[in-house]
């Protein structure tokens, strides 16, 4: 028969033990942890594989290609990964260009919320390369640009703005963006009299955005532009809330 | 190539590596394989080759089975390649990547050199037989194959490693090719929810990139039937039949996204809930043109800066001068900023309100050096 340990030696025994298991314990959960997402590693290059090199077949049966979509969005594989092939390389047709053109309005619609809709190619395409799977092809700034243009069919809600390295897409339009509204907030808390460092300070916007919008409320009349100023930054006069200090 | 199992990365004991180069490509007899890049190991026991890119693929080949080996020398564009000869497969052979195959030979294809060196450590290799004196010294009793009965810590651990090894060999046989994935289709949508289920629970999610869980969201969405024109031609019907589609699938978008998106945001949407049967810019522009005429609750819209936008109908002419004037009645006097944060619209849409409330009489305008504001119509409410 088992002897039971009785005291304090037994007890500071069984604590021990219990931490024991539970280290171990911890140890199997960080490891089984490993080995899924070791896992979901292996089905990710499969599924990306897979996309690049079969899609016409996955395509021709409606069934399995509910499943790999399926398969696709569990993951988070994108299942778009035509190659330029020849016809998109000469003429710029074919599939390629639509498939770009999905990714790169993903991009920015998900990165609006930072930057209100104004990023520059060079950082569209920073995030273009990360997002394609790896199996697909390399894809250059010139290809975003033709991308962009096959989407100016659909409205100029999407524009290349600016010249060389530095372009900008621009993927909020005035009708939709609400930037200018912060800005008129801003404006109004400062009695009328905002400069560009004022809004920075306030939302930590990058500088085109900024110069965006100022830009857009001058042209809108509602903001004056003065270059005169004590510090020699650039202010905007908002008339609007001129009598909102004649008030206080 | 039909001797080939598959394996686990790990050494057994009293086994030694005597050479590694990667870079190397199987053939089965004269024929290209998919196992096109990876890296070769040889111990005293096995030959071992992991696949560069994904180091969960990993194939062994027991030595015992080795005959002799040969090299052939390489060329311009043309890598240097050994033989291996081998003996017949075993009765008891463990599950393999290939089932069957017709050759007594296999073939390894040195992209990056090695080939002299493995030639010779394999010839080695074959004459020390080290396989034999360790089988001999364990033969009574390998310790893999006893029954695994303990239980507790251990068997949990064990069971553990059986579940990785089974699932880590459904999904590497499942995806050997297309056939045997659309086979195992099923089973692979359940597993692979299976382990995205089981890391959400562990960790949260999947990926922390925005842009991956957008995509993956869309895709969820996915349209089980996309009208195409395989199946429903390329004329008006088929314009109509998307048009349905895409009131179906981004209505409940538009509805989130407060009424009213961009065409271009559309077309991202609609195409990844479609997955791989993509929409050209076209076919949207004009199967949104007729969602006007069919009654579906939503329509095309442009802008006069170009802009297109699809919107729902709540947001038509007559319902937006009736609850703008409603609101610069309320208010007395409403500027576009100030509508614009009234009902959390851009400025630029709050004015274009303004003016189309003015046009038809409802609003009228006081243009100051305060800006433009509007003030109910009173001339035609209060002149009688």
């Amino acid at each position: 028969m088992r002897r039971r340990g009785v005291g304090a030696s037994a007890i500071t025994k069984k604590k021990l033990e219990t931490s024991r298991y539970k280290e171990h314990g911890n140890e199997l959960a960080m490891i089984q942890l490993d080995q899924l997402s070791k896992q979901l590693e292996t089905f990710h290059s499969h599924l990306e594989k897979f996309a690049a090199n079969h899609k016409q077949e996955i395509r021709k049966d409606p069934q399995f290609r509910r499943q790999f979509q399926q398969m696709c969005a569990t993951i988070g594989v994108d299942p778009l990964a035509s190659g330029k092939g020849f016809w998109s390389e000469m003429l710029g047709v074919g599939d390629f260009y639509y498939e770009l053109g999905v990714q790169l309005v993903e991009v920015c619609i998900t990165t609006r919320p930072q930057n209100g809709g104004i990023m520059p190619i060079k950082e569209l395409h920073q995030k273009l390369l990360k997002t394609r799977g790896k199996y697909a092809q390399d894809i250059s700034l010139d290809d975003i640009k033709t991308a962009l243009s096959k989407l100016k069919l659909l409205g100029t809600g999407f524009t290349l703005l600016g010249t060389g390295s530095k372009q900008i897409v621009k993927s909020v339009p005035g009708e939709l963006n609400m930037d200018h509204s912060a800005v008129l907030e801003v404006a109004q808390k400062y009695n009328g009299k905002v400069s560009n460092s004022d809004i920075e300070a306030m939302y930590n916007w990058q500088t085109e955005r900024i110069q965006h919008v100022m830009e857009h409320l001058v042209r809108e009349g509602m903001a004056w532009i003065d270059t005169q100023t004590p510090n020699k930054e650039t202010w905007f006069w908002f008339p609007a809330f001129f009598n909102v200090k004649n008030n206080n | 190539m039909d001797r080939f199992y598959w394996s686990n990365k790990g050494i057994e004991a009293g086994e030694t590596k005597s050479f590694c180069q990667n870079g190397v490509r199987i053939y089965d007899g004269d024929q290209k394989t998919s196992y096109d890049d990876g890296v070769l190991t040889l111990t005293s026991h096995k030959l071992m080759w992991m696949d560069s890119s994904n180091s969960q693929i990993c194939i062994s080949l027991s030595l015992s089975l080795a005959v002799f080996c040969e090299r052939h020398g390489g060329g311009i564009g043309k890598s240097a390649k050994v033989s291996l000869h081998l003996q017949p497969v075993p009765q008891d052979r463990l599950p393999g990547p290939v089932a069957r195959s017709s050759f007594g030979f296999i073939r390894f294809a040195f992209k990056h050199g090695g080939d002299v060196e493995f030639n010779h450590k394999m010839e080695q290799a074959i004459h020390n037989k080290a396989w034999e004196k360790s089988l001999r010294k364990s033969s009574h009793s390998t310790p893999e194959m006893r029954p695994l009965r303990a239980s507790g810590i251990i068997g949990i651990e064990r069971k553990m490693e059986a579940e990785k090894k089974m699932t880590d060999q459904s999904i590497s046989v499942a995806f050997k090719d297309l056939t045997k994935l659309m086979e195992k289709a099923k089973e692979m949508v359940t597993l692979s929810s299976t382990i995205a289920e089981k890391i959400k629970d562990k960790k949260g999610d999947i990926t922390d990139d925005e842009t991956v869980k957008f995509q993956s969201y869309l895709l969820s969405l996915g349209i089980p039937n996309p009208v195409t024109k395989q199946t429903h031609g390329s004329g008006t019907h088929y314009h109509q039949q998307l048009a349905h589609e895409i009131a179906r699938s981004l209505k409940p978008q538009i509805e989130k996204s407060g009424g009213m998106i961009l065409l271009t945001d559309a077309y991202c949407r609609i195409n990844r809930a479609r997955g791989m049967e993509l929409l050209s810019p076209e076919d949207l522009l004009n199967a949104c043109r007729v969602l006007s005429h069919l009654n579906l609750s939503i329509k095309l819209r442009q802008f006069d800066t170009g802009v297109m936008v699809l919107q729902l109908d709540s947001h038509s002419d007559e319902t937006v001068v009736k609850q703008t004037t409603e609101l610069v009645t309320d208010s007395n006097s409403l500027s576009s900023e100030e509508l614009a944060s009234l009902v959390d619209i851009s400025v630029l849409l709050a004015k274009e309100r303004l003016l189309l409330a003015e046009s038809s009489g409802a609003v009228c305008r006081d243009d100051a050096d305060q800006g433009l504001r509007f003030y109910p119509n009173l001339f035609l409410t209060k002149s009688r």
